[in-house]
């Protein structure tokens, strides 16, 4: 589904991808793992396709497509969902409107009627009570006045309703209680599916404790330097990143 | 006044070096007391309106043009203007929507105006397109059912000497401003209302319905009074981009509500605003006024206002009879080179007088846009209230926004607040609703109308609708 070649990119004048590659199939979910300033919230975004992130090297394909020459809006309706680490405030947009725009953005570009005010509404009660969310989350505005966990909570919930090919939830573990952890890792098990593929970026080990990892990853510099299955996220736990940083120097 | 005084009146200014362009019906350029009877000639119009723009006139020369506004342009020369142009005969409007300049018709698509609707605004010859006189008839038997009188401006003058007599001018008196003088001394037309005791108006009065509407000129005047235990709903402008010729517009706009009445008027302004450099625009310099008369009466005014190279408006309230209530909500949006200088004025005569402000400036391009606004409180107006509200949304780097807030609380049981904030459409903002799937463009229009929605739930529905669609185009390509 997913396929990055010796991806380098830049921010400014500094360069945080260094010539990684990743390849991701359908039906798995990827952790990257890796010290801060390693690159991975740089790999979200880049696959988002945020303008302040230059590509200098490499190929990133998505679907046998060139994900490298589409808009950040054409690679959402292709069914790229990124989770913020910080998801930003709309104030006065109605959490509801924003979120019934995305949905009929996707269905158009997908060939399908656009979803009315009532359908939408059932479905979004469903997946919100899935989540453990209050309906009345619909009503405020995106993001607006939300403590850290609300707003992790409607990334998943946006999640839920866009239902993606391809999500890669950046951090979305941090600035959770453990309640609110494991509400939203228990949302994310439930959109686990055969068609959709699932990269979850994170610094700590804690969130793969609900959601099992067929693969994980860890980004050093720039560059992945090493891959493994679960077992990897634990040892990394226990040895911290200087072990995977030097073994990878040595 | 008989035909016959007029054309010795025409022609005996035409002496005097007064041309009149017989085929166009414009006047010559210049303004001077032999004008100002001219035009009230042609409109048929009885002494004492004659009389009185006279001396409007001749208080207007001893004024002088305010300067004190958040607005920069070039001298206006008032000798180049022409003060009179009578409505232009069918043979030189275009024939079809065909002969119209495209741009415009494009834009009409956007805004999604209906296709009978879009040759009248572009000024195609109306009989030829549709019957409007057969729907105005229509709806003026209906309104004459009640009571109501809705009228242009030079009928009243005819046919309601008595009530023109009592109310013209006594809210914004002649020499009010500059610009009010001015409009007193050469008003071309407009509109009449008026709404007996005790009614109710069946239906939104809009100036699409009136018959001569066309072409009522670049100095209108309305005049609307409420009875007393009355109510109207009036609807002023039209969202779609409207051609004129005319650079400088000074309107004049009177309300009067008595006992227990209400006045709701809404406008949508669309002015041309110029081209990208601010070249051509419409100068609109207007002065609103709602006079609350009577105890528990109630002026709300709500615009939108997008057009215009330079906005300099005020609608503003006067709150003499007790528990009387004001209310002000405006959207207005200044884009490319327009400069916007507006608000309110909200003064407190009477006990227990309320008012609310609501107040939302979009500033985008390299505009500039200002809210000004006053609150008074004078010494016997026990127990007034006000709250003010003022939010102001800049898109990109280069605009300013300008908040002016005045107060002059001279009773100390006043209750007034004021919250004003200034907030930017971000380049975070925008990159979160295109990872979501929309557009650049339709996100800027999500947040701009997430941004008003608190003034367009006051407008009229269908008015609200086409409200959105119009700031969605008044904003295009304002960013990126």
């Amino acid at each position: 589904m997913l396929e990055i070649n010796h991806l380098k990119s830049r921010i400014g004048d500094t360069e945080i991808l260094r010539g990684m590659s990743l390849s991701v199939n359908a039906g798995e979910v990827h952790a990257i793992m890796g010290p801060n300033g390693s690159g991975k919230s740089t790999l979200a975004q880049v696959i988002a396709g945020h303008s302040d992130y230059i590509v200098t090297d490499g190929s990133v394909s998505y679907m046998g497509k060139d994900l490298l020459e589409l808009e950040p809006e054409e690679r959402a309706r292709e069914g790229i969902f990124l989770g913020f680490q910080y998801p930003v405030e709309i104030p006065g947009v109605n959490n509801a409107y924003l979120l019934k725009a995305a949905v009929n953005a996707r269905r158009k570009h997908q060939g399908l009627a656009e979803v009315d005010a009532f359908e939408f509404l059932k479905i979004a009660r469903e997946k919100m009570a899935m989540l453990g969310m209050d309906p009345k989350f619909l009503n405020r505005g995106v993001n607006e006045g939300f403590s850290g966990g609300e707003k992790k909570r409607n990334e998943i919930l946006q999640m839920a309703m866009l239902e993606p090919s391809l999500a890669i939830l950046d951090e979305t573990d941090s600035g959770l209680d453990i309640d609110a952890l494991r509400a939203v890792a228990e949302g994310i098990n439930t959109l686990r599916a055969p068609d959709r593929a699932i990269i979850l970026v994170t610094h700590y080990q804690r969130l793969l404790d609900y959601i099992e990892p067929d693969f994980v990853h860890v980004l050093s510099e720039g560059k992945i330097v090493r891959s493994g299955d679960k077992s990897l996220a634990l040892e990394l736990e226990e040895r911290g990143y200087d072990w995977v940083h030097e073994a990878a120097t040595a | 006044m008989t035909s016959e005084n007029i054309e010795s009146i025409v022609n005996k200014r035409y002496e005097h070096g007064f041309v009149t362009d017989i085929e166009t019906e414009t006047f010559a350029p210049g303004l001077n007391e032999d004008v100002v009877r001219a035009i009230s000639a042609r409109k048929n119009e009885p002494e004492f309106m004659l009389e009185w723009r006279l001396q409007a006139y001749r208080q207007w020369l001893e004024m002088k043009e305010p300067e004190w506004a958040h607005v920069h342009y070039p001298p206006i020369k008032f000798d180049e203007i022409s003060y009179y142009a009578a409505p232009k005969s069918d043979d030189d409007r275009p024939k079809s929507l065909d002969e119209v300049d495209p741009k415009l018709l494009e834009t009409y698509d956007k805004l999604g105006i209906p296709l009978h609707e879009r040759a009248r605004l572009a000024g195609v010859a109306v009989d030829a397109v549709f019957d409007s006189v057969s729907v105005a008839t229509t709806f003026k038997g209906k309104l004459a059912d009640v009571g109501v009188i809705f009228c242009s401006f030079s009928e009243a003058v005819r046919e309601h000497p008595d009530l023109i007599k009592k109310y013209l001018g006594s809210v914004v008196p002649r020499r009010d401003n500059f610009y009010a003088a001015l409009n007193a001394a050469v008003f071309s037309d407009g509109s009449f209302v008026y709404i007996p005791k005790g009614v109710r108006c069946p239906m939104e009065l809009s100036t699409y319905f009136r018959i001569n509407a066309a072409n009522t000129g670049q100095f209108e005047r309305t005049l609307i009074i409420a009875e007393a235990g009355s109510h109207v709903s009036y609807l002023e402008g039209c969202t779609a981009p409207m051609r004129d010729e005319n650079q400088l517009h000074a309107a004049v706009v009177e309300l009067v509500a008595l006992d227990n009445a209400e006045i709701k008027y809404s406008t949508v302004q669309n002015w041309y605003p110029g081209d990208e450099n601010g070249v051509g625009g419409i100068y609109n310099f207007v002065t609103k006024r709602g006079d609350c008369r009577g105890a528990n009466s109630k002026i709300s005014w709500t615009q939108v206002e997008t057009g215009s190279a330079i906005t300099w408006k005020y609608p503003s309230c006067l709150l003499r009879g007790e528990n009387s209530v004001g209310e002000f909500y405006s959207v207005a949006v200044a884009n490319n080179m327009q400069q916007a200088d507006t608000g309110t004025k909200m003064i407190h005569i009477g006990a227990n007088t309320r008012s609310t402000i609501v107040s939302k400036g979009i500033s985008a391009g390299k505009a500039q846009n200002a809210y000004r606004g006053l609150v008074k409180i004078m010494p016997q107006a026990h127990g007034a209230r006000n709250h003010t509200q003022c939010d102001s949304l800049l898109i990109g780097k280069e605009c300013g926004a300008h908040t002016f807030p005045y107060m002059e609380i001279k009773n100390p049981s006043a209750k007034i607040e004021h919250e004003a904030t200034t907030s930017k459409i971000s380049a975070d903002q925008l990159f979160y609703c295109r990872q979501r799937g929309i557009s650049e463009e339709d996100a800027v229009n999500m947040i701009v109308n997430g941004f008003c929605k608190e003034v367009f739930k006051e407008l009229p529905m269908e008015f609200a609708v086409e409200a959105q669609a119009l700031l969605n185009v008044s904003l295009e390509g304002a960013v990126g």
